[in-house]
């Protein structure tokens, strides 16, 4: 059992580590053809189905909604319709739907707003429905 | 003057003439109005930017002000009535008076959530959720579903021993007492009892509950326990903070009162059970 566990988190970090490896690779290529500093990388897109439900994750978009947040903030989305979410100073996460409740990436903060939500569609931003 | 309540305490009469309060705010108009204000701050307070009513130190200033404009809402209705509270250190179970079909009703159902029972379910026809967040018309509760305990006494202590009001750099990263009483950090008081009540409590949309006001009279209760255990300390900051209301300066969306105006609340009521003062405590 011991051993099993070990083979498979060895065989995980390799795996990680070679897709990490192509990654650095293609960055590299990419930023000494621009010859400039290498950027950040952007936090990935989420497109999955939770629980019948499509959850998009775009990063960087902000700028919605009269200019609530700070640019850069990624917009989530569930079945189309944008859920307001805010990131905390300590890097976590809330959202209009678990308020009070911090999550540490948007992707959980998405799936327990499905959870939640129990098949409802959101409504737009503070909106009387 | 009016005196705000344990809710355990209330008689038959004093809960009737709540609700009936309440539900007749609802059908003027006037209860929506609320939730709608509460929604629009805790969508534009951010720890970067400006922030008035949550994760900053006006937060318990900005509720007590809140909480006074829907007090006076219900006493135009019954002169009689006050905003009680609820000290879920002590009433923590669903069993709690507080939930039965005479005062609050009790938890959603589990197939959607829906309260089904007490004055402000769905099937009355007179609570419809018109604010709000998703397309459920109905109250929703899952009481302890969102998480087990609430905050326990010995918790609660434990951030009222804390000294100093708040620190930089005001938010919900903050170190000192408003930010453990509203629960971003440490033994988590305020936030975690949102979660345990669920349903439109744990939304921005949260005073859709009736049990909103129940929370935040005794969180601000604490606070005048806070104050009389700490009678050197005051509110912070003083002055000149960018995006923080400090002592002096005025709060939205009344532009004409500060936190300064609302750090005695003897002057606009009192509790059942007055705290008792520092010097002349034991603790």
């Amino acid at each position: 059992m011991n051993k099993i566990t070990r083979r498979q988190a060895l065989g995980t970090t390799a795996g990680a580590l070679t897709v990490l490896g192509l990654t650095g690779a293609a960055t590299s290529i990419a930023t000494s053809a621009a010859a400039t500093p290498a950027a950040p990388t952007p936090p990935g897109t989420v497109d999955e189905v939770y629980q019948g439900r499509r959850i998009q994750i775009t990063s960087g978009g902000g700028g919605h909604h009269g200019g609530h947040h700070s640019p850069g903030q990624p917009t989530v989305r569930i079945d189309g319709r944008e859920l307001h979410i805010m990131r905390n100073a300590d890097g976590s996460w809330i959202s209009v739907i678990n308020h009070y409740e911090t999550f540490t990436e948007p992707k959980l903060l998405a799936r327990a707003a499905v959870r939640d939500l129990q098949g409802a569609p959101l409504v737009p931003f503070g909106g009387v429905a | 003057m009016t005196v705000r309540k344990n809710q355990a305490t209330l008689t038959a009469d004093e809960k009737r003439a709540f609700t009936s309060a309440l539900l007749e705010l609802k059908r003027n108009g006037s209860y929506d109005r609320f939730v709608t204000t509460h929604n629009g701050f805790i969508m534009s307070d951010t720890d970067s930017g400006d922030r008035v009513g949550h994760r900053s130190p006006s937060f318990l200033p900005w509720h007590r002000r809140f909480l006074l404009e829907f007090e006076e809402a219900l006493q135009k209705v019954d002169a009689s009535v006050a905003l009680p509270y609820w000290d879920w250190t002590v009433d923590r179970t669903t069993r709690a008076s507080l939930w039965a079909p005479d005062f609050l009703g009790g938890s959603g159902r589990a197939r959607d959530g829906q309260v089904i029972d007490g004055p402000f379910a769905y099937s009355t026809g007179r609570w419809n959720i018109d604010v709000r967040v998703d397309g459920r018309p109905y109250l929703r509760r899952a009481l302890g579903a969102g998480v087990a305990q609430l905050p326990t006494r010995a918790e609660v202590d434990s951030v009222l021993a804390m000294p100093v009001y708040d620190m930089a750099p005001w938010n919900s990263s903050s170190g000192g007492f408003r930010n453990h009483l509203e629960g971003w950090r440490g033994a988590n008081l305020h936030n975690r009892v949102h979660v345990w009540v669920g349903g439109q409590m744990s939304t921005g949309v949260s005073p859709n509950d009736p049990v909103f006001w129940m929370h935040h009279a005794f969180i601000d209760k604490l606070w005048a326990d806070w104050q009389a255990k700490h009678p050197q300390s005051t509110y912070l900051p003083a002055a000149g903070t960018t995006n923080v209301v400090d002592l002096n300066d005025t709060m939205r969306p009344w532009n004409d009162v500060t936190p300064a105006d609302m750090l005695d609340h003897r002057k606009f009521y009192t509790f059942d059970t007055e705290p008792v003062a520092a010097a002349a405590s034991q603790r």
